[in-house]
């Protein structure tokens, strides 16, 4: 098997998928959390700000790495 | 170089590789927008106009174009354009018979097919690569859809935890979006990456005929024309596949299709950074079952799941013996006149499914119809949809089993 299968691509295609395919749903499900999830409005039922703040930040994170994908893309990785 | 040998063939190839770049187009829809098109985050017409463009504009953005078909696989010194006309014609005919029967298949593992099919009629087993077809196509088939599954269930199990307690409408809200974004870098490098390899193909054909030099760059004809026909076949949605996907493997939500997008982007994309290509089909077929394997109470049809599987273990010894029948027709009509008997069988061929498919029509309407009796995998399809057709449910299995989903938030 060994020298059909290039285990050494396969186990960082499996290591980074997990922490860029499975982390940016999760860090876009923490900013729906922070912006949706319970608590996430005061008494006069305005989102509380540092949940807010919080929520930008997640959702400008998984920006950057779509950003980043496409400059991979036309940079001619793919 | 202004003398071109042979112009009819150069013509016949050229018309048969944009043929193929448009039910690669067609067959690949549902790998990036069917789960956008399950959920509702976008209606089916808007969905495919949006891979469309992003089809197009992914064709235009990279163009590190190498003249090649099928490198590794076949021995490059037996590519002759009657080899690769008969590769693509069994790959064109792989593609339309899956699609009539809804089944998400690679299309570059049937071109791959296609092409080692012709070889091995061309020049015997030693025309083929085996260590090369193995490592490169078939182990490949079977590797992807577990990486994507596993990627997937994670992500979707995460997300879900994460979203449990968060009111239905704000999830899908917002979910949407996400979405739409991965979708979106699906068609982009499914453009980017799949359009080159139908320029590849012409260029080589233009190279072998002596139409252009042997270093020469892709000619923008070729561009434009690749990128419209992988776009026209986009937009024209291969609907019975986008259905197979979005509603008959796993009843989808926003926050499973956007995991499940995100997973397939991120596969494809480090697959190819890492240079292990794996397929768009596989990758993305896996995640959507992980979205469903990744949420408690979600239910996958494993049945059509079995009939993807098998397909895909078939793609190449099918696609190889089109391949090869019709380098066979070629080669014992001889000449000129072969390749044209090849061309006129092919568009035969194509009426044909095309036909097939109207006897029980998929369009942009009834996509997203819920999975029906008599589909295939309906045997467990009442746990599936029992949100939705509790009168179906009913006809199917006893009622208490409606009370068994866990999560419906």
């Amino acid at each position: 098997m060994t020298q059909y299968v290039e285990w050494d691509a396969l186990a960082n295609i499996l290591i980074f998928g997990l922490l860029i395919g499975a982390g940016l749903p999760t860090l876009f499900a923490l900013g729906v959390r922070a912006l949706a999830g319970p608590g996430s409005r005061d008494d006069a039922g305005r989102t509380v700000t540092w949940r807010v703040a919080a929520a930008v930040a997640c959702f400008a994170i998984v920006i950057a790495a779509i950003v980043g994908a496409i400059i991979y893309i036309a940079a001619g990785g793919h | 170089m202004g003398f071109v040998n042979d112009p009819v063939l150069l013509a016949i190839v050229v018309a048969t590789a944009l043929a193929f770049d448009f039910t690669n187009g067609f067959h690949d829809t549902g790998n990036a927008m069917a789960t956008s098109i399950a959920t509702r985050a976008l209606r089916p017409k808007q969905a495919v106009l949006l891979s469309a463009s992003l089809n197009m504009v992914g064709a235009f953005l990279s163009l590190t174009v190498a003249a090649t078909i099928a490198t590794g696989i076949v021995d490059s010194g037996i590519i002759t354009l009657e080899v690769v006309l008969a590769g693509l014609a069994g790959g064109i005919v792989w593609n339309l018979a899956t699609w009539v029967l809804g089944i998400p298949s690679s299309s570059s593992h049937a071109l791959v097919g296609g092409v080692v099919g012709a070889a091995l009629a061309a020049a015997g087993t030693q025309g083929v690569l085996w260590d090369g077809l193995i490592s490169k196509v078939l182990l490949p088939a079977l590797i992807a859809p577990i990486v994507a599954i596993a990627v997937a269930s994670v992500g979707t199990a995460l997300v879900t935890r994460l979203t449990r307690d968060i009111a239905a409408e704000s999830n899908t809200r917002m979910f949407r979006w996400g979405q739409i974004g991965s979708a979106s870098l699906i068609s982009l490098a499914h453009g980017t990456n799949d359009a080159q390899k139908s320029m590849g193909i012409i260029l080589l054909a233009l190279i072998a005929a002596g139409a252009v030099d042997q270093d020469a760059s892709v000619p923008w004809w070729v561009i434009v024309a690749c990128a419209s026909a992988m776009a026209l076949g986009t937009y024209t949605g291969g609907w019975r596949v986008i259905r197979t996907l979005g509603k008959g493997l796993v009843e989808l939500d926003s926050r499973q299709g956007m995991a499940a997008d995100t997973s397939s982007a991120a596969v494809i994309l480090l697959s190819s950074h890492f240079g292990y290509s794996l397929s768009t089909t596989h990758v993305a077929t896996g995640s959507i079952m992980g979205s469903g394997v990744g949420r408690r109470g979600a239910k996958v049809r494993w049945s059509v799941a079995g009939r993807m599987f098998t397909a895909w273990l078939i793609t190449v010894p099918a696609a190889a013996t089109v391949g090869a029948l019709f380098y066979g027709v070629d080669h014992l009509v001889g000449g000129d006149a072969g390749s044209y008997v090849v061309f006129g069988l092919l568009l035969v061929a194509a009426g044909t499914f095309y036909a097939l498919s109207r006897r029980k029509p998929v369009n942009h309407d009834n996509v997203n119809h819920e999975w029906e009796p008599g589909e295939p995998g309906d045997e467990i399809v009442a746990e599936a949809v029992e949100e939705h057709e509790l009168e179906l449910l009913a006809q199917t299995v006893p009622a208490r089993d409606a009370h068994e989903d866990g999560d419906r938030a």
